[in-house]
């Protein structure tokens, strides 16, 4: 019987970023997201405000409220994200860094890794961007590499599929 | 969407027609020709209880007579063209066991053919409900525990079949694995106790079959225009009574309906219990009064145990055990019916002693371990949560009593009185049940108040690290450390751990794994 070890008084351990950063593009993609997300309530409401003038006010209101932060959060955010997020595939390992506020790291060992897709949905390719999604057996462990150069996602699937080929086994 | 898959690992069970392997001296076999019997009983009873209304509904206006004329002709119609399908669906469904795959192939219009390669076959459950087991039949459900999007494609359901033949098929497809230790058959693992009914109220489900009786009673009574005289009926029991009392009366009456349910239930749930391990590492649940169930769980497939204390179980000094397994949940509804749990509640050091033979472990890792608690830190969090949501509820209900009714306002203050301290005590109970530590082959996390759960996992069993750590949790130094893996519900996980701690615990249970990623500060400095 083993107890888990106590650190031993030898400072903090932390995980260290993954080497590489996404691709430069994802910054326009993360921003045109959040714009398509914030602006089409912003421009209901504020269509509506125009046309039924007594709401006026209760309708530009909601407007900016929700405009506002929102414009600011897709100005500000995706730099801000482009420096956390990172990835790295290792010889052993996909490892990767995502959020800031939420942070997370998640690691899938080679050997333990079932499929890997490439996606990319019509505003990846509009940025030449692809996303690489590595699953493993588990139903929560997925690792989805979002925001690469397409060519660098397909090569990567490729050399992803060569290495956990030749693993034997169903990878449970 | 370009895809490539990494493995034949995850499509490779399922497989239409198969092309090279059909040595064709296998004969096919046929469902039991009662199946047809079956079926036109069960539409019976929904046509009598579908048709009582219907005839009392058109008795009014068309006379006994025509009415009895129209319900029995549709009725009849409706007997027929059942009988009709089943005759067809029997005639059209046949299945085989052949050296390499179990095949099945349904469909009249839309003929299915599909098969399943047998070393894929984790599962064989065979279950039974009260009709089936007049005639002596079962149905089976032969599954290969796959996480693959195909989801119930990768399940064959033979239904329904004679008991022996389900007890034939059972053995044979769960056959494959090794027959050398054979030896290791240490047969009874655990029988039911009848004393461990007295567990059944202490759960959850009394509380909610009580609720769900009450809400039976008034929509049953809407449905026949009684609900008026209903509500009328209790006001007059509790005439010149305060309405408290009546509140409280009603709650208890609706308990006891509730535990008299829980009693009820676990009866037809467990009656007969029994855990075996049979021959070639399977074990195997066998289990109910009304409908039989017999669940089997391939030791292979098997990568640690659960050990569950819900808070009025746990209070009594019992607990539940269940196979944290690959393949046993494989649809959602799987994830809801408990065919993974191995033992009722029953008491704890029981379930330990089931789960140490289970795993073929002297002591069971989840008693065998010395948890570490976690940081104080994590505590305050705890306290923090529960104190936010008694003011969300509290700040919700003084909002509606300002704007509608003086009422609402005390109710509100009662709320703070009972709730705060409730809330607390949950909330320092759920922070002494976070627990993490290593013994022998086990990782073993635990946590919650209301549903306390010791999981105990195979090291060799994770597959992958999550990390998680939001800016709160950032601040006082904690991260979530998730243990990912193929079985059971998929992640485990060791909640506001201290973060050096929660690295290191990762970094050790799996050398290798998250090891490569973790630096140290020399000087201690976060």
């Amino acid at each position: 019987m083993t107890v888990s070890g106590t650190g031993a008084g030898t400072g903090t351990v932390r995980l260290r970023p993954p080497q590489n950063r996404f691709d430069r593009r994802v910054v326009p993609w993360w921003r045109v997201q959040w714009l398509l997300l914030v602006l089409p309530p912003v421009l209901v409401l504020v269509l509506l405000g125009v046309l039924i003038e007594p709401a006026r006010f209760w309708l530009f209101l909601p407007a900016a409220l929700i405009a506002v932060p929102g414009l600011l959060a897709a100005l500000l955010l995706p730099g801000w994200w482009y420096r956390v997020h990172r990835w790295e595939v290792t010889e052993s390992a996909v490892y990767i860094h995502t959020g800031y506020f939420w942070q997370e790291w998640r690691v899938a060992p080679m050997s333990r890794i079932q499929t890997v897709d490439t996606v990319r949905g019509p505003l990846q390719q509009a940025f030449g961007l692809a996303t690489v999604v590595v699953t493993t057996g588990s139903a929560k462990g997925a690792v989805k590499i979002e925001g690469l150069d397409h060519e660098v996602a397909a090569e990567l699937a490729e050399q992803l599929t060569e290495i956990t080929g030749a693993t034997p086994g169903d990878a449970t | 969407m370009s895809g490539t898959r990494a493995d034949g690992a995850s499509p490779e069970g399922m497989h239409t027609a198969p092309a090279g392997d059909a040595p064709a001296d296998v004969p096919w076999q046929k469902l039991d020709r009662r199946t047809v019997l079956v079926a036109v009983t069960l539409m019976g009873g929904i046509a009598f209880s579908g048709g009582v209304p219907a005839f009392v509904a058109l008795a009014v206006p068309f006379g006994v007579v025509r009415a009895l004329a129209w319900v029995l002709g549709g009725a009849a119609l409706l007997l027929l063209g059942t009988a009709g399908l089943e005759y067809l669906r029997w005639r059209h469904t046949r299945y085989r066991i052949g050296p390499e795959r179990a095949e099945l192939h349904t469909g009249l219009l839309l003929v299915k053919r599909r098969s399943l390669r047998r070393e894929r076959i984790r599962t064989v459950d065979l279950t039974a409900h009260p009709l089936l087991r007049v005639l002596g039949l079962v149905k089976v459900r032969i599954g290969t525990g796959e996480h693959s999007a195909a989801g119930a494609d990768s399940i064959l359901q033979i239904t329904p079949v004679t008991r022996r033949e389900g007890d034939r098929l059972r053995r044979e497809l769960l056959d494959h694995a090794v027959r050398e230790d054979a030896e290791e058959t240490d047969g009874r693992l655990a029988t039911l106790d009848p004393r461990w009914i007295r567990y059944a109220p202490l759960s959850f489900a009394a509380p909610l079959l009580g609720l769900g009786a009450g809400g039976a009673l008034m929509q049953g009574s809407e449905w026949f225009g009684l609900q008026v005289e209903v509500i009328q009926w209790v006001g007059d029991l509790f005439d010149g009574v305060t309405v408290l009392w009546m509140v409280l009366t009603l709650a208890v009456v609706l308990l006891i309906a509730g535990a008299v349910g829980a009693l009820g239930l676990f009866v037809e749930m467990w009656w007969g219990y029994r855990l075996d391990r049979e021959p070639g590492g399977t074990l195997r649940v066998q289990r109910g009064l009304f409908t039989s169930r017999s669940i089997s769980i391939e030791e292979r497939r098997l990568r640690g145990v659960e050990v569950l204390e819900p808070l009025g179980i746990r209070l009594s000094g019992a607990a539940r055990l269940d196979a944290v397994a690959t393949g046993l949940a494989e649809t959602e509804t799987d994830q809801k019916t408990d065919r993974k749990t191995l033992l009722p509640p029953a008491p704890k050091e029981l379930a330990e002693t089931v789960a140490a033979r289970v795993l073929r472990e002297p002591v069971s890792p989840t008693s065998a371990v010395r948890l570490r608690g976690h940081p104080v830190a994590a505590r305050g969090r705890r306290l923090r949560w529960a104190l936010g949501s008694v003011l969300g509820v509290v700040a919700s209900l003084l909002l509606l009593g300002v704007l509608l009714t003086q009422v609402l306002v005390w109710v509100a203050v009662a709320a703070v009185v009972v709730l705060l301290p409730v809330a607390a005590l949950l909330a320092v109970d759920a922070y002494r049940s976070l627990g993490h530590g290593l013994t022998g082959k086990y990782l073993v996390v635990r946590s919650g108040s209301m549903r306390r759960a010791t999981v105990a996992l195979r090291r060799d069993g994770v597959i992958g690290f999550t990390v998680k750590q939001s800016v709160f949790q950032r601040r006082a130094g904690l991260v979530t450390v998730t243990a990912t893996t193929a079985a059971g519900v998929g992640a485990y996980s060791a909640y506001d751990v201290g973060q050096s701690e929660g690295l290191e615990f990762a970094g050790e249970a799996v050398p290798g794994l998250l090891g490569p990623f973790l630096e140290r500060d020399p000087d201690g400095t976060p």
